[in-house]
C-alpha cells in the first residue's frame, strides 16, 4: 500500500511544492533585512508582506530555518500571565495561533489542551488567585480549582498526600495549548516566500554598518547588503548582535535544558506545571512526554547539557508522575534564553534609528511568535509603535518602568 | 560534575556556589544621573568570551571573583576580591 503512493511522488501531475526560496545570490539592496530566520523573523516577514505590501525583504539565517531556539523550546502556548501588559499581549497571540493552520494551509498541529499549574503552599494559592482574576478581567480563561477537579483533569497525578509537597490547589488555564514549533516557523516562512520574501539560510551576519545613528548595510559571510531598515530577531545571541550595532541590552543569556521520553499511548491531556519543583510536562500528539524546567544557574553561550539538570528534572517529574520512572528518555537538548531583568520581552525601537529590536525572549518567545511578528511588522511599516508592545520598549529600563512579569516561566513561579 | 576552584575552600562542586553577576564598576551614586544608574543596574555587555564575575560560596558565605569563559564554561582564574578592590567603598550620604 505505501508503495502505491510512490506513483504520485514521481507523477508530473503532482509536482513537489517548494515552499522556500531556492538558494540564490543576495541582492545588493533590500528594503527590510530581517536578521534571524526563526519563527519570529519569518513571522515579521509574513505580516509585512501580507498586511503592508512590503515584499522586498531578506531573512538572513546563519543556520537553517527554525534551527535555533525556535526548534528548542517546549512548544507551550498560554496567556495566564500576571501583568495586564503581559496577559493582553499573549492573549492576542493565542487568538492568532488558533487560525494559523487554516491561514497557512499548512498544519501546525495546534491543540487546545488546557494548562494546569499546581500550588503546594498558601502563598502559591494567593498568587494563583491573583493571576486568575487578572486573566478573567482581560478575557483569558483561568480559574482556581481544588483537588477533586485536579484529580478529574489528571487522574494519574500524584497529589502528594502525606508527602512533602501535598497539592492544595491548581490554576486551570483552559486556553493553554501546544503546537509544533518547527511547523510554525515553516508556515510563516512558506507564507512569506510565496509573497516574494527571500529566505537566505547559511547566511551569517558578521557586522552592521551604522552611520550617524542609522543602519546603512548588513555585512554577511556572503557579502554586504544595503538596507532601508533592519530588525534583529536572534533569540540567544541578542546582545552579540546589539554590540555590532553599538549598544548594550539588559540581557543575560542562560541555557535552558529539556528532555523527552519515548512515545507512549495518550494518557496525559493537559499541560501540567509544578512551580515548587521547577518542572513542567506535556504529552505530545506523538505520545512523547516533553519535560522542561528552569534555566541553568549561571549564564553561558552554549547548548551543552548537564547531568545535574537532567537528574533534577527526572526526580521532580517522578514526584508528580511516579510511573515516568519506568520510561526511557529519547532525547535531551538545550536552548539559549535571553533573560531580561523583568521577565518581559524587549520589542520596538533601538538607539539606532532604523534598526528594530525583537529580543529578550527568555523562556516566553515561542508563544509570542505570531503577535510579535504582527506588531513588529506594523512598527516597521508605519514607524509607529503599536499600543500592544509600547510597554516593552528597551527604554523602559532607563525610566525604571519595568513590566514585572512574575507569571513568565511555567517552572519558576 | 563541574568543579569551581574557590580561593578560600579549594576545588568544590559548582552546585555549592551561586553566580553573582558581572564585575562592573559602580558609578558614584551621589553624582550619577538616573540614566547612568539604570545603565549600571540593568544593562550589560553579556559578551561571549572571558568575563569577570562575582561568585559566592554558599556554605562559607564567601564572595570572590572568577574569570570564566561564557562560551566554553572554562574557569580561567579565581581570586579574592581584594585583588581588585584595594579600598573600602564608602556610601557617603548626600549633604542635606
Amino acid at each position: 500500500m505505501p508503495f502505491g503512493l510512490l506513483k504520485y511522488g514521481f507523477s508530473k501531475t503532482y509536482p513537489a511544492k517548494h515552499h522556500f526560496t531556492p538558494r540564490k545570490d543576495l541582492k545588493k539592496h533590500y528594503d527590510v533585512v530581517i536578521i534571524g530566520g526563526g519563527g519570529h523573523g519569518a513571522a515579521i516577514a509574513y505580516y509585512l508582506a501580507k498586511y503592508h505590501g512590503i515584499t522586498d525583504i531578506a531573512i538572513l539565517e546563519k543556520g537553517y530555518l527554525g534551527g535555533g531556539n525556535t526548534g528548542r523550546n517546549t512548544a507551550v502556548l498560554r496567556a495566564n500571565y500576571m501583568t495586564e501588559e503581559g496577559v493582553t499581549f499573549y492573549r492576542e497571540s493565542l487568538k492568532l495561533y488558533r487560525d494559523l493552520s487554516n491561514e497557512f494551509d499548512y498544519n501546525i498541529m495546534w491543540e487546545n489542551r488546557g494548562q494546569l499549574s499546581l500550588a503546594t503552599t498558601d502563598a502559591a494559592i494567593r498568587s494563583f488567585r491573583w493571576r486568575a482574576e487578572v486573566n478573567k478581567h482581560l478575557g483569558v480563561r483561568s480559574e482556581l480549582i481544588g483537588r477533586e477537579e485536579i484529580r478529574k483533569l489528571v487522574p494519574l497525578l500524584n497529589l502528594g498526600d502525606g508527602g512533602r509537597y501535598p497539592i492544595l490547589a491548581g490554576l486551570w488555564h483552559a486556553d493553554g495549548a501546544i503546537a509544533r514549533h518547527d511547523a510554525v516557523a515553516w508556515g510563516f516562512a512558506k507564507g512569506a516566500c510565496e509573497r516574494g520574501v527571500e529566505l537566505h539560510q547559511l547566511t551569517e551576519v558578521t557586522g552592521l554598518d551604522v552611520e550617524h545613528g542609522r543602519i546603512k548595510a548588513v555585512q554577511t559571510n556572503r557579502g554586504t547588503v544595503q538596507c532601508g531598515c533592519a530588525v534583529q530577531a536572534v533569540a540567544g545571541t541578542s546582545s552579540l548582535l546589539a554590540a555590532m550595532a553599538g549598544f548594550k541590552l539588559p540581557i543575560h543569556t542562560y541555557p535552558l535544558q529539556a528532555m523527552v521520553t519515548q512515545p507512549y499511548k495518550p494518557i496525559l491531556d493537559p499541560l501540567v506545571s509544578a512551580p515548587h519543583l521547577h518542572v513542567y510536562i506535556q504529552q505530545t500528539s506523538r505520545g512523547e512526554f516533553v519535560i522542561g524546567g528552569g534555566s541553568d544557574p549561571y549564564p553561558l553561550y552554549s547548548t551543552r547539557s548537564t547531568l545535574e539538570m537532567k537528574e533534577s528534572l527526572s526526580s521532580a517529574i517522578q514526584e508528580l508522575f511516579p510511573f515516568i520512572g519506568q520510561m526511557c528518555l529519547l532525547r535531551q537538548w538545550t536552548g539559549m534564553t535571553d533573560m531580561t531583568p523583568d521577565y518581559s520581552p524587549i520589542m520596538g525601537l533601538s538607539p539606532v534609528e532604523n534598526y528594530y529590536l525583537d529580543a529578550g525572549w527568555g523562556t516566553w518567545g515561542f508563544k509570542a511568535t505570531p503577535i510579535s511578528g504582527k506588531t513588529m511588522a506594523e512598527l516597521i511599516a508605519t514607524g509607529r509603535v503599536p499600543d500592544l508592545i509600547k510597554p516593552f520598549g528597551v527604554d523602559r529600563f532607563l525610566r525604571f518602568e519595568q513590566v514585572n512579569e512574575a507569571g513568565a516561566t511555567a517552572a519558576g513561579h | 560534575m563541574k568543579i569551581m576552584p574557590c580561593p578560600l575552600n579549594g576545588p568544590r562542586n559548582i552546585s555549592e556556589f551561586a553566580y553573582g553577576g558581572e564585575v562592573e564598576l559602580m558609578p558614584d551614586p551621589n553624582t550619577s544621573s538616573s540614566e547612568e544608574w539604570a545603565e549600571y543596574v540593568f544593562f550589560s555587555d553579556n559578551p561571549a568570551g572571558v568575563v569577570r564575575e562575582w561568585w559566592y560560596h554558599s556554605a562559607t558565605s564567601y564572595w570572590f571573583i572568577a574569570e570564566r569563559n561564557t562560551v566554553t564554561d572554562e574557569i580561567v582564574r579565581t581570586y579574592p576580591p581584594s585583588e581588585l578592590f584595594k579600598e573600602r567603598v564608602e556610601f557617603k550620604k548626600e549633604s542635606e
